[in-house]
């Protein structure tokens, strides 16, 4: 007989079973995820999902008899009246029928429900997004630098001496030049002494003696630690990758923004967090929302609190700027940035909105989403505003200026995915060398 | 007075390995239990999870199937719905019995006496299990089907890979051999045969036989029929063993991956036969074992309390009319069985007497148990050991069902006329042969179409579930390379009832 502890083994031994399963269902669990995205708030979207997935694809098929027609014979326990010959009424549903030979796993498994955690969800989530130009470009001149050992030289500090790899030298070496060992030495010196107290044998005492200097001297001129032993750890400077993202969130909060445009803008900025938390193991994220005037907020307030005054973007652009040479170099930040607005936009603004954007911000940014949220019922397709007209003005093919009109709610999905694909993210690499 | 084993919830090792020989010296010297060497692994709920997704098997190949089977069980188990199985116990050598850390001592010791005494004696005695599994090689095969089916992944990719396994899987409950083969051909008998046979017809050779007009051609072709289905040795039942050497255009790996699946599929065979007597064996062990370790004095009244409440619940039986009802029990009915032999055994009845003349009162309760555990599967137990007074006990009865008739009609009770025919009918609904629809490959011509002809034959006018059958079909077609036809014919009266369109292969498996 044998007790063997087994708790501390790895559990998740079925965890490629169940990449396994995800990749099978994938098309399913897509469908599932995407319309479980639609329905649930912003907030709580990165949670795990419960999802239902429809069966087919996933059933298991098996030779197996009907449950329905043909002859039984059922024996059941707990007869209570019957005699032999007694007629029993067929039930109606099947309940509470004796011995229903029906097999249950086969059945009522249309929709199958499971739980999917967090990364899970948003891996499919976000399937097949990517980010368009990943690579700060800007890396090269950039002043960040991380230590990475390389090896071992021969100068250094003290702090950074490698003792093994020089007492291994030094071990050779005393090896390879015979240098006399402590032992020896200190049992010729007593064999010395004895002859000397004793006083036989003068002979050999007069030779010891001669062997005896000739040691010392030879561990005089073979040094414990020689210069030469020494090793110091080498270390290189090599240029960190900048994996720290910023991510922008500038929104107009003017009267002229209902609740549902802003909720469609929160949308969309929720959408491009988690997106940016998946490729960045860090992200900040800035609120400025701006009316005549712009000012850098929390959440909430960016969110829920309303503003009176007219609609100056340029204020934004000027506030976003500060913000970045304050706090997030370019050199060491990605910068994201998503602009929500109705379009609107003081005239005489336009210009300088236009030449901010062109020659500030958009050089800083890896990628700025301009999203002209509209009024769910209202036509305007035919229209162009006048902020949609001005950022037109500035882009250019395969540049970083992103702009897209988004009415109901569920465009906002397929607006993003749209902005992130991978073919589009192929092709802005394409064209920028 | 002898010291408790232990007292309270806790259980530590020491105290499991003084539970353990106590608990081996009554299994062996009371009930004269011979078991495969133990080996007990204490596992955490998460692992019982993983564990049971893989069919209850520590080693198995990885497929998507089970961990739909983990995100089923995980679910349910999250919301409560379901509570693990304290144990799992595994037919190998050493016996492999798996408990949960979070089992009380009560409940480790329960475990011990119901799973590694109790499964562990049944797996290594009864018959079919020697008869059809190799206790000592499982692991190490399914350790090789694991890393062959791994290599399969990673040379031929996925996909691949999945297809064959999934279409075997769909195979499986018909990729078993019922009863033992024939010896299969030799290579070397068979080249000495032919070439006997050309000699004799060297040396009998006359010119005149090429001058006899040839036999009508419709002989020749049944003729031909009849030795096609000889050399393919049609009609075969083992679809996936028919598959495996017959295909024409399987892959050598794809044929060692349905091997591999039809091996697994042959392993957990007689399991399937033995539900009843396999449970009731063991509940019967634990039930003796514990019982004893509290008459000794080894374990205090709270233990057997909590031991009894959980016994209680395995062996319930609620009546047909119950909501909970949800067929018979196989605990409850092997265990009452098992109860019943023992009382024959020491204090029999009258009827008794009449009924099992070579047990009752033989005073040999556990020799009769032992030599019925060896010899016999559900079927045949509830056959030979069901007696009268246990069917009045459970009050069982009889109900034919015709989907065809307005009601359903009570045929027998638990009374003199009724005995008979609720045990023949009782054992009958075990008897696995009954319980599968029995699907044969009668016919395919592999030298024209290829088209592989299957028979269902239909036994009480139940058909298959359509949809089932038509998505099997299909994993047929996929494996087989050609087309497949699926016939239900009537087993008394050769009728065809229902016969499926052709699936034809949809993807290229070669």
């Amino acid at each position: 007989m044998n007790i063997i502890d087994r708790r501390l083994n790895p559990k998740g031994k079925s965890l490629a079973n169940r990449q396994r399963f995800l990749r099978r269902a994938r098309q399913q669990i897509l469908k599932a995820v995407r319309e479980a995205s639609g329905e649930r708030s912003v907030t709580d979207i990165a949670n795990g999902e419960r999802i239902s997935i429809p069966m087919d694809g996933l059933r298991e098929p098996t030779f197996r008899r009907s449950p329905q027609g043909g002859v039984r014979n059922h024996v059941v326990p707990g007869n209570k009246e019957y005699v032999e010959g007694d007629l029993i009424p067929r039930p109606s549903s099947g309940q509470g029928e004796g011995g229903s030979q029906g097999s249950p796993s086969g059945e009522g498994e249309d929709d199958f429900r499971f739980l999917l955690s967090k990364d899970e969800f948003l891996d499919i989530f976000l399937d097949d997004l990517e980010l368009p130009d990943l690579i700060k470009k800007k890396i090269r001149q950039s002043d960040s630098y991380t230590l990475t050992r390389a090896g071992f030289s021969v100068t250094g500090s003290p702090a950074n001496l490698n003792l093994v790899r020089t007492m291994r030298n030094s071990l050779t070496r005393r090896i390879a030049l015979n240098r006399p060992k402590p032992h020896e030495l200190a049992q010729l010196e007593e064999e010395i002494a004895r002859l000397e107290e004793s006083g036989a044998d003068p002979e050999r005492l007069s030779e010891l003696r001669v062997e005896f200097e000739r040691l010392i001297a030879r561990s005089k001129r073979v040094p414990y630690i020689d210069p030469l032993d020494v090793r110091y750890n080498r270390f290189e400077h090599v240029p960190k990758p900048v994996t720290q993202a910023v991510m922008f969130c500038l929104m107009d909060v003017s009267g002229s923004m209902t609740e549902h445009m802003k909720d469609l803008a929160k949308r969309f900025f929720m959408l491009l967090y988690l997106f940016l938390t998946r490729r960045y193991q860090h992200v900040d994220i800035v609120f400025i929302r701006h009316t005549h005037e712009a000012k850098e907020v929390d959440e909430d307030t960016f969110f829920y609190s309303t503003e009176t005054g007219g609609t100056v973007v340029s204020t934004a652009l000027t506030e976003m700027k500060k913000v970045i040479n304050e706090r997030y170099p370019p050199g060491d930040w990605n910068i994201y940035a998503a602009q929500a607005s109705d379009g609107d936009n003081t005239s005489s603004d336009n210009a300088h909105a236009a030449a901010l954007l062109e020659n500030t911000i958009l050089p800083a940014c890896q990628y700025f989403a301009y999203i002209e949220v509209g009024a769910e019922y209202k036509d305007w397709l035919g229209r162009e505003t006048d902020l949609w007209r001005t950022y037109k003005s500035v882009t250019k093919p395969g540049g970083n200026l992103a702009m897209r009109k988004v009415r109901v709610r569920s465009q906002i999905f397929s607006v993003f995915r749209d902005l992130f694909s991978k073919e589009r993210a192929g092709a802005t690499a394409g064209t920028s060398p | 007075m002898t010291e408790l084993l232990f007292a309270g919830a806790d259980w530590d090792f020491d105290r499991l390995w003084r539970t353990y020989d106590a608990v081996d010296l009554i299994a062996r010297k009371e009930l004269g239990l011979d078991i495969y060497p133990n080996q007990i692994e204490v596992i955490t709920a998460e692992q019982m999870l993983d564990a049971y997704s893989s069919i209850g098997m520590p080693l198995m190949y990885k497929h998507w199937s089970f961990g739909k089977r983990f995100a089923q069980d995980e679910t349910l188990y999250r919301k409560g719905m379901r509570g693990l199985a304290y144990e799992i116990v595994i037919n190998s050598s050493p016996c492999i019995s798996y408990i949960m850390e979070e089992n009380s001592m009560a409940m480790q010791t329960l475990v011990l006496a119901h799973a590694a005494f109790g499964h562990n004696h049944f797996f290594k005695n009864n018959s079919l299990f020697r008869q059809w599994t190799d206790a000592r090689g499982i692991l190490d095969y399914l350790d090789f089907a694991k890393t062959y089916i791994a290599q399969c992944e990673e040379r031929h990719g996925h996909q691949a890979v999945e297809r064959v396994l999934d279409a075997a899987h769909a195979l499986m409950s018909h990729g078993v051999h019922r009863y033992p083969r024939n010896r299969g051909y030799d290579l070397r008998e068979e080249q000495r045969r032919e070439k006997e046979r050309q000699a004799w017809h060297e040396q009998t050779y006359n010119d005149l036989w090429r001058t006899v007009p040839k036999a009508a051609s419709t002989v020749h072709g049944s003729k031909e029929l009849a030795e096609r289905k000889r050399k393919l040795r049609l009609p075969e039942e083992n679809i996936l063993y028919f598959l495996e050497k017959n295909a024409p255009k399987l892959q050598p790996w794809q044929r060692e991956i349905l091997r591999i699946v039809r091996n697994v599929a042959q392993y957990f065979y007689p399991q399937k036969q033995t539900k009843v007597m396999n449970e009731g064996c063991a509940t019967c062990v634990h039930y003796h074992i514990v019982n004893r370790l509290h008459e000794q004095g080894l374990m205090n009244d709270g233990a057997l309390m909590e031991i009894l409440h959980s016994h209680t619940n395995v062996v319930f039986q609620p009546d047909f009319d119950d909501p909970r009802f949800g067929g018979i029990n196989p605990y409850a009915l092997g265990f009452a069985m098992m109860q019943d032999i023992k009382r024959i055994a020491t204090e029999p009845t009258e009827e008794d007497r009449v009924w099992f003349p070579e047990i009752a009162g033989n005073g040999d309760p556990w020799g009769t148990l032992r030599e019925a555990w060896a010899n016999y599967r559900d079927e045949s137990f509830v056959l030979q050991y069901l007696s009268p007074a246990l069917i009045r006990k459970m009050k069982l009865f009889e109900v034919h069902n015709d989907a065809e008739a307005p009601h359903m009609v009570v045929t027998a009770i638990h009374n003199e006329r009724g005995y008979r025919e609720v045990r023949k009918m009782l054992a009958k609904s075990y008897d696995v042969s009954q319980l599968e629809p029995d699907i044969q490959i009668v016919d395919v011509d592999l030298a024209g179409d290829r088209r592989l002809i299957l028979h269902h034959h239909v036994a009480n006018d139940i058909l298959l579930d359509e949809n089932d059958a038509v998505l099997v079909l299909r994993h047929i077609a996929n494996l087989w390379g050609y087309e497949v036809r699926l016939i239900e014919v009537d087993a008394e009266t050769d009728m065809t009832l229902r016969e499926y369109e052709d699936a034809v292969p949809t993807v290229n498996m070669g």
